[in-house]
This record gives structure tokens, sequence and C-alpha cells, in this order.
């Protein structure tokens, strides 16, 4: 940001004038509360799943029926609970689905976008419009494409595929509808960053002769690195995060399941186990923190 | 083809290459517009007329579908609820973002920067995660009456409007301070002069002028907000509380059989999302790249 900040000393204003007595109050007042909630109903809840992973507790009695067992948990996770391998390969699947398909389109379609096209807002409107929709809502509309008896799909194909219902297709029927929604994201985030690059760069390139494709690896994708940075951290997390549209479908279960839903299940249902709900949604912390601490390191590089 | 009086550069010559590519982009785009069109125009179709005809045909308009979706999903019920759990997030999660931004935009502390990265990672959790010890706070946390009839933070507006707010105060939070970042400094060095408090200085000064970000952000929030699912999900437990989105939920059972109906029933739902892509178009555009580019 501005270099001027550089030799400001602490708690002193950027302009460099010290901040009075009966502002400091208001300024600790204005700063306090949204610290509060965000400590208090995101980290402090984060903290806890932790904790609460290495314990035994119902969920109903006193806070000092929590028994502390180690990384029991841990360990039945991996070897007594059978949806736990399927629902972490799906979500592997899920990320790789985004990764190598939805995601590289999305930036394809941006660089498509780019160029001087005729009817590129209608392009682009298109493309972006399932972006507005809920992830849930999305699972309800695809559901029309997907039916057995009366969706498009099979009319059009001459199939009669249950592609929800199959727990051999559920899956990818799944990550199509999601991709529909992810790819227009991407586009938009990709063709914004396109469009901020400087125009003497790409004549630059054209001068000494780098053809379309060169010109783009070896000038133009280097210089989108913060955007790069940001489509695959939200790639990750989205596919993380996943959820909704698989709730919709059949809450997670038969072929559909994946960590986020697991946790659920084992909180809301019949059966709430604490502990071993918490060593799950800790694996989720873990491989979130990866791609947050990458987020981070560039978003405050530039501070 | 003759292009002796067309600059190259602004208009390019509708060669082969132009013309594949325009053929590519038509047909992606309308691959991606269709599943929604299909749902539009099953929504306006009796399902009489679809069993018999099957779903290829053309015919059977009806405006019925909306009547029974409208009655029978209880949409007036979780419209209204949608409305009170947007509203008060969306304009809860703006104030305490403006007061965040302002504070860590003004003055630098010795921890300025990790409050931030503390708001910034708060957005990036999955919130499936957190849920344990959120679901067991909210029980244990006991509120009047009229807050909520089961006497806990549980099963309450209150409880899905202030997990929401703290969610999103972290994004709005860091595109607010980078915005706030860059405004010329010198009018605070005079006001300073001139003795405004600071209270003056935020809210008669830099609030005004953050008018463009506040309005992407609010605009994206609005849509946000209106399409979260899971707290949604979660935290209530009774159908008469569910806002709209995840009363699809229910809906879906309701439905099973008549897709018509689902259609209709779908449209429904993503009326307001719509309807604010199309009027705050740039205003929605700027909001989800806003975070990206860095204002």
């Amino acid at each position: 940001m501005s270099t001027t900040t550089k030799n400001v000393r602490r708690g002193e204003a950027r302009s460099g004038l010290r901040i009075r007595p009966q502002d400091k109050l208001i300024l600790l007042l204005m700063g306090l509360l949204p610290t509060l909630l965000v400590l208090g109903l995101v980290w402090f809840p984060a903290l806890a799943t932790v904790v609460l992973s290495f314990t035994r507790w119902d969920g109903i009695g006193d806070l000092s029926d929590i028994k502390f067992i180690g990384a029991q948990n841990y360990v039945d996770l991996a070897t007594i609970y059978p949806p736990f391998w399927p629902a972490l390969t799906h979500n592997v699947l899920w990320l790789a689905g985004l990764f190598l398909v939805f995601t590289p389109l999305g930036m394809f379609l941006a660089i498509l976008l780019d160029k001087e096209i005729r009817g590129t807002y209608f392009y682009q409107t298109a493309y972006y419009l399932p972006v507005v929709l809920s992830a849930a809502l999305v699972g309800f509309i695809w559901q029309l494409m997907y039916s057995r008896d009366q969706g498009f799909l099979n009319w059009m194909l001459g199939t009669s595929i249950d592609w929800y219902g199959d727990s051999q297709i559920n899956l990818w029927a799944a990550m199509v509808a999601n991709g529909w929604r992810h790819t227009g994201y991407i586009m938009l985030l990709y063709l914004s960053g396109l469009k901020g690059i400087d125009p003497g760069l790409r004549e630059a390139a054209s001068l000494d002769g780098a053809g379309q494709v060169r010109t783009y690896w070896n000038v133009i994708f280097p210089v989108l690195r913060p955007v790069n940075i940001i489509v695959l951290t939200i790639t990750f997390i989205e596919g993380l995060r996943a959820f909704d549209l698989v709730w919709v479908i059949n809450r997670g279960r038969n072929g559909l399941e994946l960590i986020s839903t697991l946790v659920t299940a084992n909180v809301v249902g019949e059966a709430s186990r604490i502990g071993f709900g918490s060593a799950l949604a800790t694996i989720m912390l873990l491989i979130s923190s990866v791609f947050i601490v990458l987020q981070l390191r560039v978003t405050m590089k530039e501070d | 083809m003759s292009s002796n009086t067309i600059p190259a550069t602004r208009k390019p010559r509708l060669g082969p290459g132009r013309l594949m590519l325009h053929a590519f982009l038509l047909a992606t785009s309308l691959m991606f517009l269709f599943p929604l069109l299909w749902a539009v125009f099953n929504s306006f179709r009796n399902y009489g007329y679809t069993l018999e005809h099957g779903y290829m045909s053309f015919g059977g308009f009806t405006l019925d579908n909306y009547k029974a979706a409208w009655e029978r999903g209880g949409f007036e019920q979780s419209f209204v609820n949608s409305a009170i759990i947007t509203i008060s997030a969306v304009v809860l999660t703006l104030a305490l973002s403006c007061c965040m931004a302002f504070v860590l935009s003004r003055y630098s502390f010795r921890f300025n920067l990790s409050l931030l990265a503390i708001f910034v990672a708060a957005n990036l959790l999955p919130p499936q995660s957190l849920l344990i010890p959120i679901y067991r706070m909210f029980r244990m946390v006991e509120v009047p009456e009229w807050i909520s009839a089961s006497g806990t933070l549980l099963n309450s507006h209150l409880a899905v409007i202030i997990v929401n707010t703290a969610f999103q105060t972290g994004f709005c939070t860091f595109v607010l301070s980078n915005y706030m970042k860059t405004l010329p400094r010198e009018i605070y060095e005079s006001a300073e002069v001139d003795g405004a408090s600071i209270w003056r200085q935020f809210w008669g000064m830099t609030l005004p002028l953050c008018r463009p970000p506040l309005a992407a952000l609010a605009t994206l929030q609005t849509a946000w907000i209106y399409n979260e699912f899971f707290w949604a999900t979660v935290l209530l437990q009774s159908g008469d509380k569910f806002p709209v989105t995840s009363s699809l939920n229910n809906l879906k059972g309701q439905f099973f059989t008549d897709y018509n109906l689902l259609s209709a029933g779908s449209v429904l739902a993503a009326l307001p999302v719509l309807v604010v892509f199309f009027v705050l178009q740039r205003q929605f555009v700027s909001g989800l790249t806003l975070g990206a580019t860095k204002g």
C-alpha cells in the first residue's frame, strides 16, 4: 500500500498525529465488537473442535462428562467407520474434478472472452448466471435434467439411468451440476484479472513475434500470479466446503458421502457423537489451513 | 476478404478462426443457459399435458404451477423468514466491517496485520468444521421467549443472523480496509487540524467516500446470505422458521413426482437473486471481483 505508512510507529495515526484520548475509547469500541464476534463464533469454535476431537462426549451432559481419550477417535475413523474412506475419496475426486476440468474451463472461457468479441456481454452473462443461484437450488434444478423417468438427459441419450440415485454415477452427476456453477465464477475472476493487464505488455510480446499461446504462457500467465493463487484457493476451499448440493440430493448418502456431510450427520443426526464428529471436522480444518496460509501469505505480502 | 477500410485492431475480420470462436462460445453459452431455461419453460406447463405428450412437446401452458407451488411450498412464510435473516445480517455485517476496516486502515498498531489475517482467514474456514461447538454453544445460551420460542438461541433467526454476520465480516473488512487505504490521507490531516473527532472522520468523511464498495458488497452479501443453506438448515429445526433456500429440502418431498411444480418452486426461489443479478449486475460483478483484485 502507500509508502507513507512505513515510518509510522504503533499507536499513531497514519498521518503521524497522535490519537486524542477521547477518541481512543471510540476506536476501541469500533474494533472490539467485530473482533469479539469473529473470535467467539469462528476462532473459538475452531479451537474447541480440535480439543473435542480428543475426547468422548455425548453432547447432552455437563462439560464435566467430557473424557479425554487421546487419538482414539482418529484411530476409529480410519479403522471401524465405513463411510470415512469413501467420503475422503469423494472429496478428493470432487477437488480433482474442479481443479482439472471446471477451473481450467473457466480460465479458458475468460481468455476467449478477453478478445474483442461482438456479443461478449451475452456470453459472459450466460456463463456466470448460475453463479447467483445457491448450490442447493442448483441441485434442485439439475434434478430436471437427471430424473430417471422425466429428465432431459435420459430422453436425449435414450437411456434410463437414475443419475442422482445410482451410487456409481451420482457423484459425477453432482460434480457436473456443481461445475456448472463453479465455471462462471472462475471465468469472472480471471476475466477481471486479464482486463487489468497493461496492453503494452501484450503488444511488446507480439512485436517480439510470439504467438498467442506463447504470449499467454510466457507473459500473461506469470503476470496474473495473484489471480492464479486466488483461483487456486477458491477452487480448493469450494471443493472442501461442498455440502449444500449433496445434502439437497440425498443428505450425503449412497455414494455421495463427503467429509462435510459426515460431520453434519454425526451432530444433528439421531446419534450425536461429538468427539467423533470433531475428529472429522479437525481433518477438514487441517486440510483447509494449508490453503488459508497460502492465501494469507499472498494477500499480506503487499501490506 | 478485403479489409483496407477497417482498422484491424478494433474490428477483427470475420475469418474462419473468428467464426469457430463464435460457434464455440454460442454453443457453450446455450449449454450453460439450458438447465435454467428448461426449468422456466416447464414451470409454465400443465403436468397432465406433459405426462400425456412427454416433456419434449410444446403446449399445455398454464400459471397454475406457480399458484400451487406458492401455497403448498409455504413460500409466503419462507420469503418473510429470508427477508428477516438477509436484511438483518447484511446490515449488521456492513456496519461491523466498516468500523473494523476504519480502525485497521486509519491507524497502525503492532498487531494490525495479524488482526486482518484473523478476519480474512475466518472467511475461508469450512463452516461444517465449526458446527459442533457452535451448535452446543447456541443450545446453552438462553434467550427471552420473544426472541425464540424454544428458549435457547438454537432454532431462532437470531442464531442464523449472527453466525452469517461473523462469517461474512472477514471478507467485507478485507475489501473495505483495502479501499479505505486508497483514500487520500490529506483529507484526514486537514480534518485533524480542524479538530474533527474520530467519529466525524468515520461517519462524515470516510463512509460517504466508500459508497462504491459498499454498494457492491451489499449486493453480493444479499445474494450470498439469501443463498446460504448450511447454517439455516442445521440451526433451525422447525419448518416454519426456514428461509427459502433451506426450505428447498422440504419442498423436494412435497413436489416429488410433479416436476413442473418442482420447476415452478425453483423459479420462485431463484427470483430474488435473479432480480438482484439483472438489476444490480454491475455491483454484483464488482463485488465478486473486489476481493480478488484488491479494490
